[in-house]
């Protein structure tokens, strides 16, 4: 009687750890939001929300990607550069004629068939995803170049720029489409087969394969989705501008992966993380970006700021995880 | 008190010890102690409070109460580093090796010896190094061979050397001999002797019951993290030591159920794969365990590995209730009903940091799938349920990560696993490696209700045991082939032994 007490005690205490836990990097954001609003009240201002949103639907978006590739254990760093090409593409065929939509199935498309190039080269050849995508980063960047003679594509109309730029229910688009993103991946994570399969072939991928799982299929799969995803991102940075830029997307694999970090998702421990994390994370890092702006920081040391923010907020998950293991 | 200490010769004394974690008593208010100069084996069943005393010992842990006295002297606030210095040096079953460099290097990793001029004497290294494995009989070996060369029972040496080159008085091994063939666990008994001797006092801790009388001096037995029992070992029989470790009567550890005579279920013809499999035919009939003996590098992983298309063999046939099959990966032969659970749990069985319940359906998601072709909670919950009832998996709830469970607990969820997919064969994989006496028992018990099932089973082992004691028929292989197949009513260890070794 006594013992089963003790152990509903015990299971007590761990479920509210656990959720502790789990909301820990929701707690990190709303701190930051807090001290930021103190500092400046603008920040709590609708249209500061909103932009803040925006602007991480862009990072939210790719990150949400990357976390497919780093729950397997990969890492994808040729996202900005996927980013430019296929908007460029994008922002090619509407100026050529072409229907926007046409154009967007087209650009997505083609984001998705790079990042199957690099699940290919990867799980085929068994090269490390390190040096696959940075090889395709500097690959597909210089392809842009070619493509576009360092020129950017502009004038793509309204109907395409209202992509980026309008309003669905007083919301941006870009944020709609971020959290359509997110629910649907929170669906395919919790609720299908292949979710659990990446799962499975991150936590340990001999196992996944003597349980019956196609490994390398699963592999090749999640850096279509990463490809797939880049493009989505590239495609509203393409239509908020009404512009497709071959430089888009420079250096944004590192917010993207500094997003899923952030967000609990272990790059040394594969299957371990959520979607749920990932957009705290990558929610986070908007956050910062603004209040950077907000409290008048030079740009020179925003960066700096930035990284540091970021290194304390992935420290302070490993302090806490130790404290719970 | 120092005086009483040094007179008894104990080097190591812990009195008292207890440990809580949150809500549990890993150990309460046990005593062990080290006599110097002898092999002391620790025993008890997994969660008996055997790890959770080793780090103690070590400094990993503090203790939330007791004292430790190291020669005679009390010792406080332990850290790993502390208690290498003073010499408690401890053997994990996980090396600490760099393979890339040679034994010398690894042997004075962290206090490379230098000349004059700071650099590195590699002369010097590897001389001393010659000493040492000349000390242990290991004259045969060059130190600057590189570790990634050597195989694990070598690795394990150079662990050992490097502890005894640290002037280690007391050595902690656990489970030293897990991965040994036979003759190198007579390499490695020869070492422990010779260090014995040489006046160095060992904790030993091990599964196999077999090997205390041969290598050990005095036990002591931990069960629910309480101090059982301790005293010398040639006062004690085997059964006085399982009784002591379960704390029952284990009447029969080796429970048997004939099977009956059914059809063959499986047929293998001719198989070979290059020089690892060679011309292997058999059959397994419906609702028989088939045994599977053969020595470390005989070939038996590999024979399952071909059957469940992990890995593809040169040639040969598979026939599978009558007609032919072809199976060219483990999906293949999931949907074919044949489940293989692998020889190390840890390395590719489970998925330490997923849960229970994702590590039970991850083979047989399609059961667990709503109408909408989803997966259903639900139903997933249930199913998983069934099977921790079934098997008695003793977990704190589903969503327990498999890697809090004890060895035995995780083989079950392993075995679920596949009983999941409702297998028509299991190949089992040495199932009750690394787990305790009662654990053992309960798998022994599964399989025998597998068998009732209808199941057929081909059950891979090197516990000779285990082998005599569950198996309906016994095949042995050696050097990629089957070297004997013999009945159960024939069966003895000498004969096993003798086609084991390829001998007619």
């Amino acid at each position: 009687m006594n013992i089963q007490h003790d152990t509903v005690l015990v299971n007590r205490n761990r479920r509210a750890a656990d959720l502790a836990l789990r909301f820990k990097s929701l707690l990190i954001l709303l701190c930051l939001c807090l001290i930021v609003s103190i500092l400046n009240p603008r920040f709590l201002t609708m249209t500061n929300i909103m932009n803040v949103a925006r602007q991480t639907s862009i990072n939210a978006v790719i990150a949400m990607g990357m976390m497919f590739v780093i729950l397997t254990g990969g890492i994808d760093l040729s996202v900005g550069s996927v980013l430019a090409f296929s908007s460029c593409i994008a922002g090619a065929l509407i100026q050529s004629g072409c229907n926007y939509i046409v154009a967007m199935l087209a650009s997505l498309a083609v984001g998705a068939l790079i990042g199957l190039i690099n699940g290919a080269v990867i799980s085929r050849l068994s090269l490390a995803p390190f040096i696959v995508t940075l090889s395709s980063m500097s690959i597909f960047r210089g392809l842009t170049l070619v493509f576009t003679g360092g020129m950017p594509i502009s004038g793509l109309g309204d109907d395409f720029s209202s992509v980026g730029a309008g309003y669905f229910l007083g919301i941006p688009n870009p944020v709609i489409i971020m959290i359509i993103v997110f629910l649907v991946i929170l669906f395919v994570t919790n609720k299908t087969k292949y979710g659990r399969h990446v799962y499975a072939l991150g936590g340990n991928e001999e196992a996944a394969r003597l349980s019956g799982i196609r490994t390398s299929l699963v592999k090749m799969s999640v850096y279509a989705i990463s490809g797939f995803l880049s493009a989505l991102s590239g495609l509203i940075v393409a239509a908020r501008l009404s512009s497709a830029q071959p430089d888009a997307g420079t250096s944004y694999e590192m917010d993207a992966i500094a997003a899923v970090v952030i967000g609990g998702v272990s790059m040394s421990i594969g299957g371990k993380g959520s979607v749920s994390g990932v957009i705290v994370g990558a929610l986070i890092i908007g956050v910062i970006n603004n209040a950077l702006n907000l409290l008048n920081i030079s740009p020179f040391w925003q960066q700096a700021v930035r990284g540091l923010v970021i290194l304390f907020a992935v420290v302070l998950d490993r302090i806490t995880s130790k404290k719970t293991a | 008190m120092e005086e009483k200490a040094s007179r008894e010769g104990y080097i190591l004394q812990a009195s008292g010890i207890s440990k809580f974690f949150p809500g549990v008593a890993a150990l309460k208010k046990v005593d062990f102690r080290l006599r110097r100069g002898t092999v002391h084996a620790l025993l008890g069943e997994n969660g008996a409070g055997k790890s959770t005393l080793i780090k103690i010992l070590s400094g990993v842990y503090p203790p939330s109460e007791g004292e430790i006295l190291f020669e005679g002297r009390p010792i406080e606030n332990l850290d790993p580093l502390k208690t290498r210095k003073i010499g408690i040096a401890v053997i994990h079953q996980e090396l600490n090796l760099v393979p890339e460099m040679s034994i010398a290097e690894n042997i004075f990793i962290g206090r490379e010896q230098t000349n004059r001029f700071g650099i590195i004497d590699y002369a010097e290294m590897n001389e001393k190094s010659r000493m040492l494995l000349a000390r242990l009989g290991l004259d045969d070996i060059d130190p600057r061979t590189k570790v990634s060369d050597l195989s694990i029972a070598y690795q394990q040496m150079v662990e050992i050397l490097k502890a005894v080159s640290l002037d280690a008085a007391v050595l902690i091994m656990d489970e030293p001999t897990d991965v040994l063939t036979e003759k190198e666990v007579k390499r490695l008994f020869a070492i422990i002797k010779n260090l014995r001797d040489d006046g160095k006092s060992i904790i030993y801790i091990t599964h196999k019951l077999d090997e205390l009388q041969e290598i050990c001096d005095e036990y002591t037995i931990l069960r629910d993290g309480q101090f059982v029992a301790s005293g010398l070992l040639e006062d004690v029989s085997k059964q006085d030591i399982i009784n002591l470790m379960v704390g029952r009567e284990l009447t029969d550890q080796y429970p048997y159920a004939p099977c009956s005579d059914g059809p063959a279920f499986l047929k293998v013809e001719h198989l070979s794969q290059g020089r690892i499999l060679n011309d292997i035919s058999f059959e397994v009939r419906k609702g028989e365990v088939l045994g599977l003996f053969g020595l470390v590098g005989s070939g038996r992983t590999e024979l399952a590995k071909a059957l469940i298309g992990a890995s593809k063999p040169d040639s040969g046939r598979i026939v599978l209730n009558g007609s032919d099959i072809s199976i060219r990966s483990p999906r293949d032969a999931i949907r074919n009903d044949i489940f293989y659970t692998t020889e190390n749990r840890k390395k590719d069985g489970a998925f330490l940091y997923l849960s229970v319940a994702f590590n039970t359906t991850i083979s047989a998601l399609g059961s667990v799938l709503s109408n909408a072709r989803l997966i259903s909670s639900r139903k997933e919950k249930d199913s998983v349920d069934q099977k921790i009832d079934e098997l008695g998996i003793k977990t704190p709830s589903q969503s327990a990560e498999i890697r809090n469970l004890s060895g035995g607990n995780q083989q079950k969820v392993i075995l679920a696993r596949g009983l999941m997919i409702n297998p028509k064969l299991m190949i089992l994989d040495e199932p009750t490696r690394g787990i305790d006496v009662g654990a053992k028992t309960e798998i022994y018990q599964i399989i025998n209700h597998l068998k009732k099932e209808g199941v057929s089973i081909i059950m891979i082992s090197s516990e000779m045991p285990e082998i005599l004691g569950i198996s309906d028929r016994i095949l042995v292989m050696y050097q990629g082939r089957i070297s004997g197949e013999v009945s159960r009513e024939n069966a003895s260890e000498s004969l096993i032994m003798r086609y084991a070794f390829g001998e007619k």
